[in-house]
């Protein structure tokens, strides 16, 4: 999978590559407008995370200039700015997804990997993970061929982590995940770590393969052995 | 006391001063006209009756105030050579009004063949009781005119030129900062009240570009910040990741990333609060306060069933208002977490819905809050370090957006209620 990061901010730019990296995808970056419109031209990107706000020019025409060409780039928007009516504008000119900075990298990778999987045609909504089959258009967890009973939260903490199997996942990235911005006080965490211990009780007597590990005071790391 | 009264109570007071004043002179002035005139009159009667005299001196014995207005009497040498002439005032007996009269009399003295006469004349003269009597009636007449004419012209004609000013006013006192970009000043004559206008205007364009960049810059900074927070945040994520870490290490990462996520949740609640206030949430919609509340109650359920608490809501109508969905969405949801975290578990949060109103009571801390100071930014009540304080300062903002009016009560319960201006809120 190649990947195309469009960002002006050279830190920032450096960092999303390396985490992108480390999910093994290919990642090509540009760092201004002009270089960007160059690299849509010339190459072709399985998804293109596009900054919009470019000193040299705006992001949303890069994403014009792909609908013109016909291209089939998934494209993601990242933009400091959250109103409603940049994310619509983005995503009726044909963005796949609005993502707004600043955000977790396990967003950034759950982001990647959902337009990725809308963008396979086989419709290949399943998850695999050693033993573990997770059917997304259903919401089936499978182990070992049996079914993994789960309740609402406990399928979709289990999911996010899944997406983002071996990395450290940010508790607040997955709280925001499973209950939206609704999440701003620390107590709500308490209900998380409630969810995420059944959840781990139920892996460790059914799925033995999976483990999700607590890193103290950061997050989870979901392990398939 | 208004200006028009206030200029009138000040008038009324100089005018009575000015005005007797003016009496007491005229009535002194008109007392010696009169003097001065019978004066002249008594000294040409003299100057008749010596002639008479001269040419018949059986004028002198039929002289007389019975018959005459004149009466001759003889008077030794040396009397009659040191005499002046004196006119003073006197009474005498008149028929007519059968009382004493004043009279003006002029007694002097004459030489005839040798002898010396005294001679009074006597004219009739003005009652001065009666001058002074009608004197005073006519001020009182004069003042009460005066007062009544000032007062009209006040009404009428200060009124008129002070137009400007009051127009002036009742603009200034409906300009919002926030709303207003210019006040539109009326046009005026008057160069005092236009160089009012001038002064005023350019006060007020001065303190709107004030107020537009700070705006300006808060909005800028507070995206500006997003950029820094996102790589610190992801680059600490990435950090994290490194093999090889202690716990304490970890736990000192992850702290810091609590940090930066309260420090861009804090932003982007600054950012939402500016774009309020900036009226950057335009279109609006008519909302069913109703069922947004269920939507509400949905979404934070699982917020709810963690602190066992029991949700009532009671609607005796549909309650509809012209708003911005999302920021009905939001000060909803702002109302309903607030209840829920600053309940006890196993409290109780009762909503209650009417045509003009929407109100969140819930159990919890037994103190009744400062109702001035809650609504007001950075307001924490909570020992949460994570929250913003920012939550009912929202509310607040969306509420004056619309002119919907927002207040706490307590009664045992925290009560806190949005009364929605029925003009919007009855359409169907």
């Amino acid at each position: 999978m190649k990947l195309l990061v469009v960002e002006d901010e050279a830190d920032l730019l450096d960092v999303i590559r390396q985490s992108l990296e480390k999910e093994k995808y290919i990642v090509e970056t540009a760092g201004s407008y002009a270089e960007a419109m160059h690299k849509i031209i010339s190459f072709e990107y399985d998804c293109i995370l596009l900054d919009i706000m470019l000193p040299d020019g705006n992001g949303l025409d890069v994403l014009a200039e792909l609908k013109a060409a016909r291209k089939s780039d998934n494209v993601i928007i990242i933009s400091a700015k959250d109103s409603l009516e940049d994310k619509i504008t983005g995503l009726n000119m044909g963005a796949d997804d609005y993502l707004v900075k600043p955000f977790h990298i396990a967003e950034l990778n759950a982001r990647i990997n959902s337009v990725l999987r809308r963008k396979s045609l086989d419709g290949n909504q399943t998850l695999e993970l050693a033993d573990m089959y997770i059917n997304l258009s259903d919401r089936v967890v499978t182990v070992d061929g049996k079914e993994l009973l789960l309740n609402r939260k406990e399928y979709d903490i289990l999911v996010y982590l899944a997406v983002n199997s071996s990395r450290l996942v940010n508790k607040t990235a997955l709280a925001e995940q499973v209950w939206g911005d609704y999440m701003d006080q620390a107590d709500d965490y308490e209900f998380m770590y409630s969810q995420i211990r059944n959840l781990r009780k139920k892996l460790k007597d059914h799925a033995p393969r999976i483990e999700i590990q607590a890193v103290y005071g950061v997050g989870y790391k979901l392990i398939a052995t | 006391m208004n200006l028009l009264n206030y200029t009138l109570k000040y008038l009324s007071i100089a005018l009575l001063l000015v005005i007797s004043i003016w009496a007491l002179l005229f009535y002194l002035n008109m007392i010696d006209e009169v003097h001065d005139s019978l004066d002249d009159g008594l000294e040409n009667n003299k100057m008749l009756v010596i002639q008479r005299v001269a040419k018949d001196l059986g004028t002198i014995t039929r002289s007389g105030f019975s018959e005459h207005n004149y009466y001759i009497t003889q008077i030794p040498e040396h009397k009659g050579i040191t005499f002046k002439d004196l006119y003073q005032d006197t009474l005498m007996y008149t028929l007519n009004e059968q009382d004493y009269e004043p009279f003006r009399m002029l007694t002097t003295v004459f030489d005839q063949d040798g002898k010396y006469y005294q001679m009074k004349v006597v004219a009739s003269t003005v009652e001065e009781d009666d001058l002074v009597r009608n004197l005073l009636y006519s001020m009182i007449g004069l003042y009460v005119v005066i007062l009544i004419s000032v007062l009209l012209i006040n009404n009428l004609l200060l009124r008129k030129a002070w137009t400007p000013f009051y127009q002036l006013l009742n603009r200034l006192k409906t300009f919002r900062l926030d709303q207003d970009d210019h006040i539109q000043t009326p046009h005026t004559k008057v160069r005092e009240f236009n160089e009012l206008n001038e002064v005023v205007s350019a006060l007020i364009d001065h303190s709107v570009v004030t107020y537009n960049s700070q705006k300006q810059f808060i909005e800028n900074a507070a995206h500006e910040l997003q950029t820094p927070i996102a790589i610190s945040m992801n680059r600490l994520e990435l950090l994290a990741e490194t093999e090889g870490l202690s716990d304490d290490q970890l736990e000192s990462i992850g702290r810091v990333i609590d940090a930066l996520q309260r420090f861009s949740k804090l932003n982007k609640s600054l950012l939402l609060l500016s774009k309020i206030e900036n009226r950057q949430y335009g279109d609006t919609a008519l909302i069913s306060i109703n069922s947004l509340v269920d939507q509400v109650i949905y979404d934070l359920s699982d917020f709810t069933e963690m602190k066992s608490l029991q949700v009532n809501v009671t609607a005796t109508d549909i309650l509809k208002v012209d708003m911005n969905r999302d920021l009905a969405l939001i000060m909803l949801s702002n109302l309903f977490k607030n209840a829920i975290t600053h309940n006890q578990a196993g409290g109780t949060i009762e909503i209650s819905i009417d045509k003009t109103s929407l109100s969140f009571s819930n159990t919890g801390g037994a103190e009744e809050l400062d109702a001035k100071r809650i609504f007001k930014r950075f307001q924490k009540e909570s020992k949460q370090k994570s929250s913003t304080g920012l939550g009912l300062a929202i509310v607040k903002a969306v509420a004056d957006l619309y002119d919907f009016k927002v207040s706490y009560r307590y009664d045992g319960q925290h009560n806190f209620s949005i009364r929605f201006p029925t003009k919007i809120s009855n359409v169907d």
